[in-house]
């Protein structure tokens, strides 16, 4: 074949029209620039060792927790770009400053990255950077799987991201309901990056919930039990093991959708008996933890914060274990409630409008404990408290305006509508946001060994939170004017844009805050507050009787653990010697060794994914060969473990003046 | 609590409270319900806001009570429990407020859904709904005319929708009339509306369907019986049938005027309609002509 | 990392802590693939009847080749306890060789439904044809695939079993493996008697 024709018959596939818009092009050579600087900068300065053997390979949980949060910081970036992208679009009627379809592509990827690629490795982050050191671990239970699944979200979410200039995004909505996302009416690669990359970053997202779950139950230092664990440790159990009972139905849904659009298969098509409908409760059975999944953690977090800047004992422990546990069951039978108005009959709807309504319950009760634990307590004003206490109000109306929609023949006239976008908003942004944010202010000084300054991130939640209230607040009315979802602009006499007005001044006054949250962040980096003692927070759990960032080994005695708030205990009681070590007691210590199998085998599914997505067969079997590949040298390598002896242990201990004499 | 955050926080009560009282415009047309299914809706969504507010009130009162009482200041002389963590009274109180709270809700719920599922007349008027690319086509069987875009409905009578989709899920939302449902390729599903009062409503597609579909909207106009009758008569006299390239031309993915047509081939709207839930009313579709 | 504990009683695999960490990983691991049949499954049932103008079960299946493929299965599951069985005496060889045994009838089972699936596909059903087709298609495959990767598991793990003999690593690689297999073979019972035996019926 004519090697010109056939490259042109390249570039048209690889950029069609909709990637060539003046905005797209400008990122594209906005984002090569950025690449080559930082190129260049690492060839500079010969730090592509660094990053290969400290970063890029590393099986070390601290290590993975922070590119956890540098990445979903980014992410929030992105899908906080597009938001204010579709607010700029409505803040006035007929505006055009998109076109409908670039509209519907930016409202996809901003629901799209701010679930799976932002508010997921946002929790993980969390679960990384902490579990180990609050249960007196070493590591997690399975580093290396550890890494994968850093690596294949890595991967997932730059495949995503790459798809708005190659080849085109998604636009059928993050939820991508067919038949819609079939290639009748969606051709195109844009549905198939979404498909892919939420296929890939899920495979790691499982492995993760394995990870924690088995963590959490046969890690833990002598002496825990179950009883003893900190709040946050119960809510990653929980929800680790809402992980593997949600992801695998979006895969099937996901997986089966790529069958119809790349191997013409015929489940949710229009033609040969193919029922969309079943794609709706497959994705919705995963859909519903997957929000429980997402602000869980965020209720761990509280459950850690508020004891601690209370200076006061958690209120009834157990009612938030039980809170934990009894929301985790329920979430699996809401599902419905997704879809009242799709002709389930009135009995099915009353059952799910009913179980719905069950979960308030126990959150109603946890909310009521956090606040019973501030009761009698000392309340420090610091930013991680911050941000709890613009929860409790936020999430309240959150939940409130929950039950409201569980209410189904209201939700006949919220469903779809903006009212139904200022609740999942409410509680996603008011549960899982700020609970992230609170635990990200909260750890960042054991994850980097320094703070951030407060003034400068109360500044950044004073901005969030107001821009919040005032983004959200006007959406419920929208909903009451008849404003439905995802409309690309709106006639004029429809009475909606004074609030549409207030809705976008809001989301600016957030992405300010955002902005001084990375200010506050790169200032503190100049000028670092470093954390001395490791417990700048007079904490009360184990991770704070570690020094700031841990050692990489994290313990090098194991604490025998007797109480909930162990390290609280050991203050009061005068115990704080029992975590330092001396040279009778240390043992050489085994680490996990690092491996580059982990970003190959990731960067094998990137490959196999792009051959999927425009359908390069040679190229998908290329990543398969890869992905097995990667997995023999993985099986095969069998020096795993490397060996940190007593001496250099002892060493460094003395550093951190942790020998006993 | 810090100034800053009273500040914040009595700016967005004042922010709410200016939205509250902007409710009364007839432009938050839920608030305005044209009909009973509407009014009935309504009365929940009214129910349930009174309840989740007392709660939210509840929260917030004590939430701010607490950060203001039990501040951290040297001179505090609130008291101190640090290992103050059970009151069975207090946690089972909580349990039975939020279940008490929630059986308000529930009770109406329940009745509501069964109510609203049901047609109050045997003999409605029968209007079939097909969701078509970013236009609405509505036929009427017993009467064998066609809209697109907007249809007649005599007020004081319940008016059943057959819904269905030649086009990605959509939904059908006329929110004076009543609450939305799907209209589904390969499904009829059923929904009643009833209105009570004369006047013109917007309704609109809900579900987002493709890039025009913000532009799929329909005009209802609800008229007194004898004006119905005489409307129907009207389009049956233009002698504009649908004919087989008019309904084409309907299938492409188009914005269009508002239609007329005064008869219609019969094969256009699927011919069994099943997965019918009017069980009260055990409603058997009517021969299609 | 590892502590040892000596309890006599328990296979050596099960006495290194770390060891028996990563069964119970394994475990875990499949719950998940329950659920992930378990959806599969349900999609199946539900586009039983959406045959469309393409075949219905009745006309798809026929008995012989699927009982052949059952008992195949049934008898490698047997012999994958007979190579586990084995490594508990510390019979490197005879491990190996049920090893090996086990992977040559997987690799039989997999052929005869790659052959079962063709004469399908020549016939003129392919998943394109209706919702039933695809859904069946599916839920066999993705069993069957599952069957292939273990067959290439079994491969890698017979030739460590060569190399390295028996480790507390390799003893753990070869129960995980059994686990997996055994699960299979449950998956594919549940297969015979929700596609195939009601299909027929």
């Amino acid at each position: 074949m004519d090697i010109k024709l056939w490259t042109l018959h390249l570039l048209k596939v690889l950029f069609p029209p909709q990637v060539l818009l003046p905005d797209i092009v400008a990122i594209d050579i906005g984002l090569t620039v950025a690449t080559i600087v930082i190129g260049a900068y690492l060839t500079k300065t010969r730090k592509w060792g660094w990053l290969w053997h400290e970063w890029l390979t590393t099986v070390d949980h601290k290590k993975i927790g922070i590119m956890y949060l540098i990445a979903a910081l980014i992410m929030l970036f992105r899908g906080g770009v597009d938001a204010l992208m579709i607010r700029s679009q409505l803040i006035a009627p007929n505006a055009h400053f998109m076109g409908a379809q670039q509209y519907d592509e930016v409202f996809t990827t901003h629901g799209t990255v701010m679930i799976f690629f932002m508010a997921m490795p946002m929790i993980f982050a969390l679960f990384n950077a902490t579990i180990p050191l609050m249960i007196g671990a070493r590591d997690v239970a399975f580093p290396r799987l550890n890494a994968i699944s850093f690596w294949l979200f890595a991967f997932g979410a730059i495949l995503l991201n790459i798809s708005f200039s190659i080849g085109g995004s998604p636009s059928a909505g993050w939820m991508s309901y067919p038949p819609y996302s079939e290639l009748l009416y969606n051709p195109g690669v844009g549905e198939n990056y979404f498909l892919l990359s939420l296929q890939i970053a899920g495979i790691g997202t499982i492995a993760t919930g394995i990870n924690f779950l088995v963590t959490i139950l046969r890690m833990r230092a002598p002496g825990m039990s179950l009883s003893k664990m900190p709040i946050f440790v119960w809510a990653s159990l929980i929800t680790s093991s809402l992980v593997l009972f949600a992801f695998p139905p979006l895969t099937v849904a996901l997986g089966l959708t790529m069958l119809d659009r790349v191997f013409g298969a015929s489940f949710f098509t229009l033609g040969h008996q193919g029922m969309p409908m079943m794609y709706v409760n497959l994705f919705w059975i995963f859909g519903h933890p997957e929000v429980y999944i997402l602000v869980m953690p965020a209720f761990g977090v509280f459950s850690e914060v508020v004891p601690t800047f209370s200076r006061k004992a958690l209120f009834g422990y157990e009612a938030m274990v039980g809170s934990l546990l009894a929301i985790s069951f329920l979430s699996y039978g809401t599902w419905v409630h997704h879809f009242f108005e799709m002709g389930a009959g009135p009995t099915v709807n009353v059952f799910f409008g009913l179980s719905t309504m069950l979960i308030a319950i126990p959150t109603g009760v946890k909310m009521f404990n956090w606040i019973f634990t501030m009761w009698g307590g000392r309340i420090r004003l610091t930013v991680p408290m911050l941000w709890q206490l613009a929860f409790i109000p936020t999430f309240v109306v959150g939940g409130a305006t929950g039950i409201m929609l569980a209410a189904v023949p209201g939700d006949y006239q919220y469903h779809n509508s903006y009212f139904l976008i200022a609740h999942f908003h409410n509680v996603i942004l008011g549960g899982t946001v700020f609970g992230v944010l609170s635990g990200m202010y909260y750890w960042w000084p054991k994850m980097f060994g320094w703070n951030l300054n407060q003034r400068q991130g109360t500044w950044a939640f004073a901005l969030f939170v107001g821009g919040f209230w005032l983004t959200f607040m006007p959406q419920y009315f929208l909903g009451f004017e008849g404003m439905t979802r995802r409309m690309a602009t709106y006639p004029a006499g429809l009475g909606w844009t004074a609030l549409n007005v207030w809705s976008t001044v809001g989301a600016f006054v957030m992405g300010a805050g955002f902005v001084v949250m990375v200010y506050n962040i790169l200032w503190s980096r100049m000028h670092p507050d470093w954390d001395t003692t490791g417990d700048p927070w007079d904490g009360r759990t184990l991770e704070w009787s570690l020094p700031s960032p841990a050692p990489e080994y994290n313990f090098a005695r194991i604490p025998v653990v007797r109480s909930r708030d162990e390290w609280w205990s050991m203050k009061q009681e005068g115990r704080t010697d029992e975590v330092k070590t001396s040279e009778a007691t240390v043992r050489p210590i085994h680490m996990p060794r690092n491996t580059p199998m982990p970003i190959m085998l990731a960067a094998a599914f990137f490959v196999g994914a792009i051959g999927l997505i425009f359908g390069w067969f040679w190229m998908a079997i290329l990543g398969g060969v890869g992905v097995v590949a990667a997995l023999a040298y993985g099986s095969f390598a069998d020096y795993s473990e490397i060996e940190i002896d007593a001496k250099k242990v002892l060493k460094t201990e003395a550093q951190l003046g942790r020998v006993e004499s | 609590m810090s100034p800053k955050r009273r500040i914040w926080l009595s700016g967005s009560l004042v922010a709410l409270f200016g939205v509250l009282a902007a409710g009364c415009g007839s432009d938050y047309v839920v608030f305005h319900p044209a009909g009973p299914v509407a009014q009935s809706e309504l009365n929940l969504i009214v129910l349930s806001t009174i309840i989740v507010g007392v709660v939210i009130v509840l929260i917030w009162v004590l939430w701010a009570y607490v950060v203001w009482r039990f501040r951290d200041t040297p001179d505090n002389k609130a008291p101190y429990w640090p290992n103050w963590n059970h009151h069975p009274l207090l946690e089972v109180f909580v349990f039975v407020f939020a279940i008490g709270a929630l059986v308000v809700v529930a009770i109406p719920t329940v009745h509501k859904t069964y109510v609203l599922d049901r047609i109050p007349a045997r003999h409605p008027l029968v209007i079939d709904v097909t969701s078509l690319d970013y236009k609405w086509l509505f036929q009427y069987p017993k009467q064998h005319i066609a809209t697109v875009n907007y249809f007649y409905m005599p007020t004081n009578h319940p008016v059943l929708f057959e819904l269905t989709a030649r086009s990605p899920l959509s939904a059908f939302w006329a929110p004076n009339l009543g609450g939305m449902e799907y209209a589904m390729p390969n499904r009829v599903l059923p929904l009643w509306l009833e209105a009570t009062r004369t006047g013109v409503f917007r309704g609109r597609n809900a579900n987002f369907t493709g890039i025009d579909f913000w532009r799929m909207t329909f005009m209802v106009h609800a008229v007194p019986n004898p004006v119905f009758s005489r409307w129907v008569s009207h389009v049956q006299a233009k002698r504009h049938p649908m004919t087989r390239a008019a309904w084409l031309r309907l299938l492409r993915p188009t914005v269009t005027p508002p239609l007329q047509y005064s008869s219609y081939p019969s094969w256009t709207f699927p011919q069994r309609p099943t997965e019918f839930t009017v069980k009260g009313l055990q409603y058997v579709p009517t021969k299609k002509p | 990392m590892s502590t040892t504990t000596t309890t006599t009683t328990l296979p050596p695999e099960f006495q290194d802590n770390l060891e028996s960490i990563r069964i119970m990983g394994f475990w875990v691991f499949l719950t998940t693939d329950l659920v992930l049949f378990g959806s599969l499954f349900a999609v199946y049932v539900v586009f039983r009847s959406r045959v469309g103008l393409g075949p219905t079960p009745h006309q798809l299946f026929s008995m012989g080749p699927v009982l052949t493929e059952t008992l195949i299965l049934l008898t490698s599951s047997f012999t994958c306890s007979l190579s586990l069985y084995s490594a508990r005496k510390n019979r490197v060889k005879g491990a190996i060789s049920w090893l090996v045994v086990t992977l040559a009838l997987g690799m039989s089972f997999v052929l005869l439904e790659i052959r079962e699936f063709t004469t399908d596909v020549l016939n003129g059903h392919t998943w394109h044809q209706s919702a039933f087709l695809s859904g069946f298609f599916t839920l066999v495959g993705t069993h069957g695939s599952h069957v292939t990767v273990g067959i290439g598991w079994a491969i890698m793990l017979a030739i460590q079993l060569g190399m390295k003999g028996l480790t507390l690593t390799t003893r753990r690689k070869l129960y995980a493996f059994a686990l997996y297999w055994h699960f299979l073979d449950i998956v594919w019972i549940f297969l015979f008697t929700v596609v195939y035996l009601s299909g027929i019926a």
